[in-house]
């Protein structure tokens, strides 16, 4: 995707996913997919123990080749459906340079998956 | 507008619609609760709103009970049926017979209880089997007595412009007990809030016999044995006031029985609760002190609080160690919420329409709280036995608006499935044909979901309306559907046209406070009233306005005084569950597991959604949580059906091993059954083949009648093999009398 020949993108403050599956059903029902077909998968790492005593437990949801950052939604002036309601609010979208001055902390990653 | 296919939580979402038909939903994003987000129940409302298997009109019955065999019948038709049955139990019996039940909260806490007390005459409205008025109603009862209202942890919900807001700050803490808040969605509060208050610094102690998503990202987690809450809230209890850390110039100011309480807490050391909890004795001793040394902390308490048979103690130590800290009503605390604008329609809406000599037969009212008001409805566990023995006499008919308890609410389902099929007559109003509609209705009813009906919300702010944009085949709102029948059985309570002019009537009289009509509230779309801190400081929680709390003594209850006068310890207590490790020790040998049920999943709310293609393949099938070795040394692997045995029957689901479940407890999910399974019995939609509720128990209340051990029986597990699953739980239960290891 582009507008004015910028990139496009996501990004991802995977600290606080909580895998609610709402950006995977989001995306599904948006674009129509078949049982089977993701547009977006959350992947998860642990839980499992450090030897610090605390615990791993990642989610970060991966857009596939099938995402098309829903044009047609962003083209009316919205987000993409996964961004809007990601209910633990860690999704961003916009242009990749704009994303990548947000990243502030660990735990963050842009997907430029068009 | 404002929805919920199947939750409490009052979210914001726009609808597309066509031709009386919605084509389209996403998040608000002007809506200050949930900010546009929502979860993948609301996301997936299409597939509930126009599934084929929706019911589409109303049905008569023309085989026996549970042959799934029904005629169509027109609206008109059915009332009649109805309204002569009434008036026969009526005439010959008494209103009393007439029992009428509805499911969990969502917009429907008032409306049904509406038609019992002023249509049926009954006093007889109660939840569908749910022993003890085991959610909710056991913390809000407490509360009632303790500090005259109900509590939520602050998360700026109550202002519009929500984390912006000056006056707001985040809690340092969050004590999460009991509660997975996340895929809860719990009573009006919108789990997600809890991520970002995380975000914005607060640290959490969470309380759970699972390693949660939450309890992973936890300063402190306490994995708690399911059942011993009680002990552990006092040990809380015990290191704040020993400790002191506790607010000497609020205790000193506003409460009543500190010195009391600090008594009765004394023998709670933690080493004592360790040893009974099987909690980390450090990790439950650093925790009291962070939440105690906080500036500012809040609980944020689940079901698992009201499912023991102390729960209503376990509430009342959370509430009072809520208030020693100080963090009553204050920013980053816990905040007194009340309806909105003083729209306080609940449980006991209409109540004063059933006749004086009727009201006070109501099945349950020796119990001095609910005599007393603070609880509404009649005792699921009386109206059960007054089923079975006849006593203090029959129940004639069910009344059953959208609550599935042979699939989820009932405790001991199998108990309840033989009851239920003694009741003569039963009326079914559902979105779907559920097994409970099967068993045993006679006349099936199909409801409006949301987008169909007109309606408002005040749990707890903002007020917000929801707007009828479709209409689906002949199905009609709650609303109506009550109106219908109100009109033609007591048309003296029912004087409204339709649904909305109904909501016109409560929004000018019982929230007047918000000076609105039902039409401009829909303008406004979302209404916020006023919020302020500290209201007991203000003379804002008495209805004389004098400072304090609306209580009996004015100061907030650390030592219940009406208790005492009824009889009831006015302190917290503990006791062991019936069947535990420690009071049948020989039987935890044959059953080797502490079992807690009820965790919930982001795919389902209860019993429903099990026929969303979309939602099941995220979650095809039920599952348990066992810890990884002691499923290996029962030769059990990932994702091996098990079958999860005690005295009162069996089920099966799928095993997911953890390594972080203690070894002895176990935990299942609930509300199971399958519409793609055959409806007619002994199938029944699979309903008892992996409902955990073959193993629970009703009738094992606490003193005050509130309280049940759903999340605390004790069982054994083994693999699921051909030779051992010839006779389904199904077939047993509805072919063969039962579970024949069930000793009454």
């Amino acid at each position: 995707m582009s507008k004015n020949n910028e990139r496009y993108a996501l990004l991802i403050n995977y600290e606080f996913c909580t895998g609610c599956h709402s950006c995977e059903t989001a995306c599904k029902v948006e674009n129509n997919l078949t049982h089977g077909q993701w547009g977006i998968k959350v992947a998860q790492d642990g839980p499992r123990k450090l030897e610090n005593g605390k615990f791993e437990f990642i989610h970060v949801p991966i857009p596939t080749s099938l995402c098309n950052l829903c044009e047609d939604r962003v083209n009316k002036g919205k987000l993409p459906s996964c961004v809007q309601h990601c209910q633990a609010a860690v999704m961003s979208f916009g242009p990749v340079e704009e994303l990548a001055e947000k990243i502030s902390k660990p735990q963050m990653v842009i997907f430029t998956p068009v | 507008m404002w929805t919920g296919p199947g939750c409490h939580n009052g979210c914001g979402v726009i609808y597309y619609h066509k031709d009386n038909e919605v084509v389209g939903i996403e998040g608000d994003v002007n809506n200050p609760i949930n900010q546009g987000r929502l979860c993948m129940r609301c996301i997936n409302y299409l597939e509930s709103t126009n599934h084929p298997d929706r019911l589409k009109w109303p049905l008569k019955r023309i085989g026996e009970r549970g042959e799934n065999k029904w005629e169509r019948i027109s609206w008109d038709e059915a009332y009649d049926i109805i309204v002569e049955k009434v008036r026969d139990i009526q005439k010959n019996y008494g209103p009393e017979s007439i029992v009428a039940m509805e499911g969990t909260g969502r917009n429907i806490v008032w409306q049904v209880n509406y038609l019992c007390y002023s249509a049926f005459q009954s006093p007889n409205f109660t939840l569908g089997f749910l022993s003890g008025d085991s959610c909710y109603m056991p913390r809000a009862a407490v509360e009632g007595v303790t500090n005259g209202d109900f509590f939520l942890v602050d998360c700026s919900q109550q202002f519009e412009d929500r984390y912006e807001n000056p006056e707001w700050r985040a809690p340092e803490y969050i004590l999460i007990w009991g509660s997975n808040p996340l895929p809860a969605n719990a009573d009006g509060f919108f789990g997600h809030w809890i991520v970002d208050l995380m975000q914005r610094g607060s640290k959490l102690i969470v309380v759970d016999p699972k390693l949660t998503w939450l309890a992973s990202k936890a300063e402190y987690w306490l994995r708690i044995r399911p059942g011993s809450d009680a002990a552990l809230a006092m040990a809380f209890l015990n290191i704040v006031i020993t400790e002191d850390l506790y607010d000497h110039d609020f205790v000193g100011k506003w409460t009543n029985g500190f010195d009391a309480l600090a008594e009765r807490v004394k023998e709670w050391t933690p080493e004592r609760a360790s040893s009974i909890c099987w909690v980390d004795k450090d990790t439950l001793i650093h925790a009291a002190r962070a939440f105690g040394n906080a500036e500012c902390a809040a609980i944020h308490w689940g079901v698992a609080v009201d499912m023991s048979v102390p729960g209503v103690a376990t509430a009342q130590s959370l509430n009072s160690l809520v208030a020693i800290t100080g963090n009553m009503d204050v920013p980053g605390g816990n905040i007194l919420v009340q309806y909105a604008y003083g729209q306080g329609l609940a449980y006991n809406y209409g109540f004063e329409n059933v006749p004086e000599e009727v009201a006070v037969k109501r099945l349950g009212n020796e119990y001095p709280l609910r005599q007393m008001g603070f609880g509404a409805n009649a005792h699921e566990d009386a109206v059960l036995e007054a089923i079975e023995s006849g006593k203090p006499y029959p129940i004639k008919m069910l009344w059953l608006q959208t609550t599935n308890p042979i699939a989820n609410m009932a405790g001991e389902a199998p108990r309840v499935y033989a009851a239920m099929k003694k009741v003569d007559f039963c009326v079914v109003v559902d979105l779907y044909m559920t097994p409970t509609a099967v068993a045993f209705a006679d006349i099936v009813l199909p409801a409006a979901m949301s987008s169909e009906r007109w309606g408002n919300r005040n749990w707890y702010t903002p007020l917000r309306t929801i707007t009828k944009v479709a209409e689906y085949y002949e199905a009609k709102s709650d609303e109506d559907i009550i109106l219908e029948l109100g009109k033609r059985l007591q048309p003296e309570f029912f004087p409204w046209k339709d649904n909305k002019d109904w909501y016109d009537w409560i929004m000018l009289n019982e929230a007047f406070e918000s000076g609105m009509t039902f039409d401009e509230l829909q303008e406004k779309v979302y209404s916020f009233p006023k919020f302020e801190y500290k209201k007991y400081e203000k003379g804002l929680l008495r209805p004389d306005g004098e400072p304090g709390f609306n209580t009996y003594t004015g100061k907030l209850e650390l030592k219940i005084e009406l208790y005492e006068k009824w009889g009831l310890d006015p302190l917290p207590w503990y006791q062991e569950p019936r069947e535990s490790p420690y009071s049948t020790p020989e039987l935890f040998e044959e059953y080797p597991f502490v079992m807690t049920t009820g965790n919930r999943a982001y795919e389902f709310f209860h019993s429903e959604h099990r026929q969303l293609k979309l939602n099941r393949e995220f979650h095809p099938d039920p599952i348990m949580d066992i810890n990884t070795e002691a499923a290996a040394k029962l030769g059990i692997t990932e994702g091996d059906w098990v079958w999860i045995e005690n005295r009162k029957g069996r089920f099966k689901q799928r095993a997911r091993l953890d390594e972080f479940m203690d070894p002895r407890v176990i935990r299942a999910e609930h509300g199971w059954w399958f519409p793609e399974k055959e409806a007619a019995e002994p199938s029944l939609f699979g309903v008892f083949d992996s409902n955990c509720n073959n193993l629970t128990s009703m009738c094992d209340n606490g003193p005050t009648g509130y309280g049940a051990p759903y999340k605390n029986q004790i069982a054994k597990v083994y693999k699921c093999t051909e030779e051992n699953s010839q006779i389904m739980p199904s077939t047993q239960v509805t072919r063969l009398g039962g579970f024949p290891y069930v000793k009454k």
